[in-house]
């Protein structure tokens, strides 16, 4: 069996000073081990789209970012209010936030297509007044 | 161009002791933008950011791009929230009394494309 490295972070919602530092470190964990530029960055701009939709959105969460020689695995899962059309949540330029929010320079409807974007395989599932599950795979 | 060569043609001001350490890199290119979602997409590695965000975010958006360091326009002053985690990530921060429009045209001018 392929050897696989595993990790999980906790993510508190409405944490504005600690938002970023999850997928910070997952950059750094990529970047220690030598993954290749680009790959790195794909994976960091879907583990911060995805860190910050917790922050913003939910009560809490957790990232679980997973790793063997092939393939890099986030899963993020929120205790939240949920996403009650994700088609129209993944539509690039629709957004939820609060005004707050995008005076912050969030909230441009842009996290959930970039992550999309930049994943190999992604997944996307919610229950309204639960919280929401995303699945990110990106090949190494 | 490195840093340091920007710093002083575009009289820009070092923010509480950010990353001296930085002024020989060379940036690849400057990237205008105020919504963070557009700069993680959108910017390269290298680039010097100008943007009007002064909270503690910029600098883990700054580091997942590594950037070589962010601009605050319109002479603001970042948070001090926004100082700490920057020394912690080595992210250098300048501040302009220009405006971002202002700013990038003359950084356009200096052949930083």
């Amino acid at each position: 069996m392929e050897s696989t490295y595993v990790q999980e972070f906790k993510v508190i919602g409405g944490d504005f000073l600690r938002a970023g530092q999850v997928s910070t470190r997952i950059k750094s964990i990529l970047k220690d081990i030598g993954i290749n530029h680009s790959i790195v960055r794909r994976i960091s701009i879907c583990a911060y789209e995805a860190e910050m939709n917790v922050v913003m959105y939910a009560q809490r969460g957790k990232i679980l970012f997973s790793m063997n020689p092939r393939k890099t695995h986030i899963t993020v899962e929120d205790e939240g209010p949920g996403i009650e059309d994700i088609e129209l949540a993944m539509r690039e330029g629709y957004s939820t936030a609060t005004s707050e929010m995008q005076e912050m320079g969030f909230g441009a409807g842009m996290g959930l297509p970039n992550i999309k974007k930049n994943a190999d395989t992604f997944h996307i599932s919610s229950v309204v007044g639960k919280g929401t599950k995303l699945q990110i795979g990106v090949m190494i | 161009m490195t840093l340091r060569g920007i710093v002083q043609k575009l009289d820009l001001i070092p923010l509480g002791g950010t990353g001296e350490q930085n002024l020989d890199k060379k940036v690849t290119g400057c990237y205008a933008s105020d919504l963070l979602s557009d700069v993680m997409a959108n910017s390269k590695e290298g680039n010097i950011w100008i943007t009007l965000q002064i909270h503690a975010n910029v600098i883990a958006v700054a580091t997942l791009n590594d950037l070589t360091g962010i601009i605050f326009v319109n002479g603001r002053k970042p948070e001090q929230e926004t100082l700490e985690k920057a020394r912690d990530k080595n992210i250098p921060l300048f501040m302009s009394k220009l405006q971002t429009y202002e700013l990038a045209g003359k950084m356009y001018q200096l052949g930083i494309i």
